[in-house]
Parts: C-alpha cells; sequence; structure tokens
C-alpha cells in the first residue's frame, strides 16, 4: 500500500484535506480591525474634555482670523478721528462695558453721544487713540499673530527634525560634533539676539519668523535626536538596515512615524511660545511696524492709555491669553493622547 | 576625581566657545545696525562727525574694532555709553544691576516656594477640586505672558485699590512687591506643575507605600520621602526659569519703571547706544551660561543616577 506518509506535501489529493470543524462563530468573537495608531491617539483625545472645548476654541478663533477681512467692519488702519477712544458699543447689549458709555468723574456717560456719533455706527471692541475700529484691529492682529506662530513653528519643526535626524542617524563624529554645535547655541539668551536681529532687519512679519526660527529650533533638534536614538534601537529597524534600505529611507520611513507623536506634541507647544515671543516683541516696541496690527501691537497700544482706557488693553489681553491656554491646553491632551504611559 | 576635571573643563570650555561666539554676532550685527547713534547728524559737520566717531572708535576698520574690542572685555572694559555721555558701560550697568538681582531672585524664592507647596498640595490631594485648582492655576501661569501679568497688576493694586506704587524704585521693599508678584508666576506654575508630576510618581512607589504601612502619617510621608525625591529634578528646571526670568525683566522693569538692566536695555535699543546692547547681551548671556553650568554640576552631585559617565 502506498503510505501517505511517504509523499511530500504537493503529492497529496486533495481528498486528504477537510476543513477542521471548529466551533461556530459568532460576532462577538470577531475582532475588530485594528486601528491605527492616530485613530487610537483620537480616541483618547476625545476623552479629554479640556482639550477637546480647546480644539474647538482654537477652531473658531482659526476661523474667524482667516475670514477677517469678511468679518471686519472697516478697514484695519483706516482712522476715523473724531471718534478717537470710543468704549466698546455693542447693538442690543446693555451690560455696562459694552454699551458705549464709560465712568467719568463718578458719572457714567456716554460717550458715543458726546461724540455725535450716528445712532447706527458702534464699535464692538471700541476705537484707539486714531479712531481705529479695535475689533477690525484684532481679528487682523490675531491673523498675522497666529500666521507668524504658524510659519515659526512648521519651520522650527522641519529644521529641528532634520538636524535631530541626521545627527542621531549619521552617530560618530558627526553628531559629537553637531551636539556640541547645539550646546554652545543653548547658551544663547534667544530672546536678546532676536532683538537685535529685528534692529538689523527691517521690521516685519518675515524677520520676526525668521528670528524666531533661529532662537527655537534647538528644542526641536535635541527631542528628535533623543528619540531617534532610541527607535534605532528597534528590531524593525535593525530588520530594514538587514534588508539593504539606506539610512535616509530607514530615517523617513520608519523612525520619522515612529516618532511623529512627540514630534507634533513639541510642536504645538512651539505655537504658544511663537505667540509669546510675537506679542513680547511687538510689546517692546521692535516688532510689527506700526500701524499693521498684531495681538503685541494692540496690547502696546492698549498699555500706553490702559489708565485711561482700560478696555484698549484688556480685550487684546484677554485674546491673546485664551489663545494661549487653548493652545497649551490643546497640546497637553495631545501629548497624554500620543503617550498612554504617561497616563497614571 | 579626574572624570569631574575633565567634566567640568570641558563645560567651561563651551561657556568660553558661547560667550566668544555671542560676544563676536552681537559685535557684527551692532555694526550693521542701521542708523547712528548720534540722534542730531544732519546738523554735525564733517568734521564735529569724524571727530566723534574718532572719539568712539568707529573711525577704525571693522576687524581691527572687533579686535579691539574683544581684547578690551577680557580686561573688563565694555566702552563708553554713547547715551549718557562719558560714562564708561561698566559702571552704568554696575549701578543698575541691584535692582534687577534683586528682583531676580525675590521672584525666583517666592515663585519657587509658593509652587512647591502648591504642586505638593495638588499631588496629595490627587483628583480633588484642590488638584483641579493648583492645576489650573499652573497652566494659566503658563499660558498668560509676564507683561500682562504685570499690567493687570498694576491696574488692581496701584490704580484701582491705591493699595502699592504703580512703579519707580523709591519706596523700598514696597515697590518691589508688584514686579515680583509678576515675575514669579512662571516660576511658579512651572514648579507647580513639575512638584505635583514628580510627587504623584514618588507617592505610588513602594517606600512610600512601606511608609505609610508602618503607620505614618501622610503629612510626614509627603514631605519626609515624597517632597525630597520630586525636588531633586526641580533643579533641572533652574535653567529655563532664569532665561523666563530674564525675557520677563526685560518688559517687566519698563512697566514699573524699574532702573534695572532690562529697562537700561530697552532705552539703548532705542538710542542705539551700542556699547551698552553689546553689554547687556554679554552680561545677559555670562548670567544664562553659568546657570546652565551650575545646574549641570547641582544635578550630577545630589542625583547618583546621572553622574558623569565613566568609561573604563
Amino acid at each position: 500500500m502506498d503510505t501517505l506518509q511517504n509523499r511530500s506535501c504537493e503529492q497529496l489529493p486533495d481528498t486528504a484535506f477537510r476543513f477542521r470543524q471548529g466551533p461556530a462563530k459568532t460576532d462577538a468573537q470577531e475582532l475588530a480591525p485594528p486601528i491605527t495608531f492616530l485613530q487610537d491617539a483620537w480616541r483618547r483625545l476625545r476623552k479629554n474634555k479640556a482639550a477637546v472645548v480647546c480644539l474647538i476654541i482654537l477652531a473658531f478663533i482659526m476661523l474667524i482670523a482667516l475670514l477677517a477681512p469678511v468679518l471686519a467692519p472697516y478697514p484695519p488702519n483706516e482712522q476715523h478721528i473724531p471718534y478717537a477712544n470710543l468704549p466698546p458699543r455693542i447693538p442690543g447689549v446693555s451690560i455696562a462695558g459694552f454699551d458705549g458709555t464709560i465712568v467719568f468723574r463718578g458719572n457714567r456717560v456716554d460717550r458715543y453721544a458726546l461724540a455725535n456719533v450716528p445712532e447706527d455706527v458702534s464699535f464692538y471692541f471700541g476705537t484707539d487713540e486714531f479712531g481705529r475700529d479695535l475689533f477690525s484691529r484684532t481679528l487682523y492682529g490675531m491673523r498675522i499673530s497666529l500666521l507668524i506662530a504658524f510659519v515659526a513653528a512648521l519651520l522650527d519643526l522641519s529644521i529641528g527634525v532634520i538636524y535631530g535626524l541626521i545627527s542621531a542617524m549619521k552617530g560618530g563624529r558627526t553628531d559629537v560634533f553637531m551636539q556640541r554645535v547645539l550646546e554652545i547655541l543653548a547658551g544663547v539668551p534667544s530672546l536678546v539676539i532676536v532683538v537685535l536681529m529685528l534692529l538689523v532687519f527691517e521690521p516685519g512679519v518675515f524677520s520676526i519668523i525668521l528670528a524666531l526660527v533661529i532662537s527655537s529650533w534647538i528644542p526641536m533638534a535635541r527631542v528628535v535626536r533623543a528619540q531617534t536614538l532610541r527607535v534605532k534601537q528597534m528590531e524593525y529597524v535593525q530588520a530594514a538596515r538587514a534588508l539593504g534600505c539606506t539610512d535616509a529611507a530607514i530615517a523617513f520611513s520608519h523612525v520619522l512615524p515612529n516618532i511623529s507623536g512627540v514630534v507634533i506634541v513639541r510642536a504645538m507647544f512651539s505655537i504658544p511660545s511663537a505667540i509669546f515671543f510675537e506679542t513680547f516683541l511687538s510689546f517692546l516696541g521692535v516688532g510689527m511696524k506700526i500701524p499693521n496690527a498684531s495681538l503685541g501691537t494692540l496690547l502696546n497700544g492698549g498699555y500706553k492709555v490702559f489708565k485711561l482706557y482700560p478696555y484698549q488693553m484688556f480685550i487684546p489681553a484677554v485674546i491673546l491669553c485664551v489663545i494661549m491656554l487653548s493652545f497649551n491646553l490643546f497640546a497637553d491632551g495631545l501629548r497624554d493622547a500620543f503617550d498612554p504611559k504617561m497616563k497614571e | 576625581m579626574n572624570r569631574w576635571i575633565k567634566f567640568i573643563a570641558q563645560r567651561l570650555l563651551y561657556m568660553a566657545l558661547t560667550l566668544f561666539i555671542i560676544a563676536s554676532v552681537t559685535f557684527f550685527l551692532m555694526s550693521a545696525l542701521p542708523g547712528t547713534p548720534y540722534n542730531n547728524q544732519d546738523k554735525l559737520s564733517e568734521l564735529q562727525l569724524a571727530m566723534l566717531n574718532a572719539k568712539y572708535g568707529f573711525d577704525k576698520p571693522l576687524f581691527e574694532r572687533y579686535v579691539s574690542y574683544l581684547s578690551n572685555i577680557l580686561h573688563g572694559d565694555f566702552g563708553i555709553s554713547l547715551q549718557f555721555s562719558d560714562q564708561p558701560v561698566a559702571s552704568l550697568l554696575g549701578s543698575r544691576i541691584g535692582p534687577s538681582i534683586q528682583l531676580g531672585l525675590q521672584a525666583v524664592i517666592f515663585g519657587t516656594i509658593v509652587g512647591t507647596i502648591m504642586g505638593a498640595i495638588a499631588a496629595m490631594k490627587q483628583n480633588t477640586w484642590i488638584d483641579v485648582f493648583c492645576q489650573l492655576f499652573a497652566i494659566t501661569g503658563r499660558s498668560v505672558p509676564n507683561f500682562v501679568i504685570a499690567v493687570l497688576l498694576q491696574f488692581i493694586f496701584a490704580v484701582t485699590l491705591k493699595w502699592l506704587p504703580i512703579g519707580l524704585w523709591d519706596d523700598g521693599f514696597r515697590s518691589s512687591i508688584l514686579p515680583t508678584l509678576a515675575l514669579s508666576i512662571s516660576p511658579m506654575a512651572d514648579a507647580a506643575r513639575f512638584i505635583r508630576t514628580e510627587m504623584v510618581e514618588v507617592l505610588s512607589s513602594d517606600y512610600i507605600e512601606l511608609a505609610r504601612a508602618k503607620g505614618m502619617s501622610d503629612i510626614r510621608v509627603a514631605f519626609t520621602h515624597g517632597l525630597r525625591n520630586a525636588l531633586i529634578p526641580l533643579v533641572t528646571t533652574l535653567g529655563p526659569m532664569t532665561v523666563s526670568l530674564m525675557t520677563g525683566s526685560l518688559v517687566v522693569e519698563n512697566i514699573f519703571a524699574i532702573p534695572g538692566i532690562g529697562e537700561q536695555f530697552t532705552k539703548s535699543i532705542l538710542s542705539n547706544d551700542y556699547y551698552t546692547i553689546m553689554a547687556v547681551t554679554i552680561l545677559y548671556s555670562t548670567m544664562l551660561v553659568t546657570v546652565i553650568f551650575l545646574t549641570d554640576i547641582l544635578y550630577q552631585l545630589i542625583d547618583p543616577r546621572v553622574r558623569v559617565e565613566e568609561k573604563n
């Protein structure tokens, strides 16, 4: 008898096989489709109520900043000298402070009536010393500040990631040299240098961004290097190397995706710090060029008259704080979402 | 011992290199600066201009000025202020460093102590309203720029309530309260946040359980075990803290009209006082580099886990 044992697997007739009768499959036992890293992070992020609220606030702020040309009732630099320093008035709102009245020598006076402003003209956030509409200026100011922050963060991210990746992937002498350079640069008081650079360049959006980037890519480069060194040890990277992948291919297709969480979080934290720097510089008077509005120039203008017209300082200050707080809280939430180990 | 000498020598070398680079960059940035320090240049005759340039050394070629500037710095000579006639920059800054240092120290000490207490309480009362409040405070303190806080404090306590002087530096300690508060918010927030995270981790470790099991009271556990271990990493935040204090004092000194370094810096910027700008930059850098250096050494000393790597 021709025994089955003597044949190899391929020679066996199909009839020799039959499906193993397992227990009947139920829907409950079926595995859910695997979720990706991003989906998982998103799921965790959604559970963090503060982060979600901040995300909504940020989305709203970005939307109105983008739509500034549509929403702004007046051109931001248009002056109405007779209507200078009017307090906020929102039609239909009669809360003190938003009804066009201020307290003057103990009495509440309607500044709009005194300035002979027509009944149908209202400045939602009031006007400044040149009668420019602060609502329009705030919208445009947010736009500029956010633009500066995003571009600066993006450039930071690119330079930092590339520097960190090269340093960690090359290793050896290159790494040592690049780290020494970082160490030396870390001792530079960035703000002072930024101020000096703004003195030399023409002040404006571009030079602020440049100055910010020069001073703030260093922490990103350090984080990327540390993370890359960690990921480089992983088996999948070694496998890729054994299969003949080049360093560049490994860096971009294996290392970068696996450190993306940390990088994204870091970039999110660099946005509020860029906003802070911009307002700080403009507040010092070396940032945005007059008469263009940014949150910093608005604060600076408001600060000069804040004893007389506090609203000119407080409205941009509150908006700035809301933006900063939202970015920070959102970034916190994002960090927890990307790194479940951090949560207890 | 050998590794210590090597470590310190290496760090000192980097410090010197950093300062050299900063001095050079500042020098060349200054010489590229548009405008002149003479605000009535149109009215000056050729001869007067030449005399002024000769007096301040602007007539020599750039490289020669660079070399002599560097060698002068090494001798402690930072040039003559262009803003205040004939006053050496070194003595100008020397008279202004006091208030800045006083403010900085007061802010760091007050901020870290209050922040540490807040963080410790938050960690002990985890997930209660106290914890939520402390965390909210920490994140707000980190988010709100200190010049906004400064103006707000000024508005509340000096303008509206009239409790404290609005600015100036002639009222002794009383006039330093508001600026110190404004400056201390950021170290306070950082310390609170940091201590809370560390303490939460420490409090869940085994030796804390053991201490509890032995019958130690919660407060003693928190202070003798928790806080002590949580304080060590706080040292690492000293560097960033100094940076934020320095940047903070730049504006806060202006807001409260305090005769410190930061206020001098902004004044010099607005009047193109090259020598003072360079001197302040170098002064700030020296402070920053020194703090980073001291922090590194301190951290090596107190935490045995991060000792300088010994290669044998």
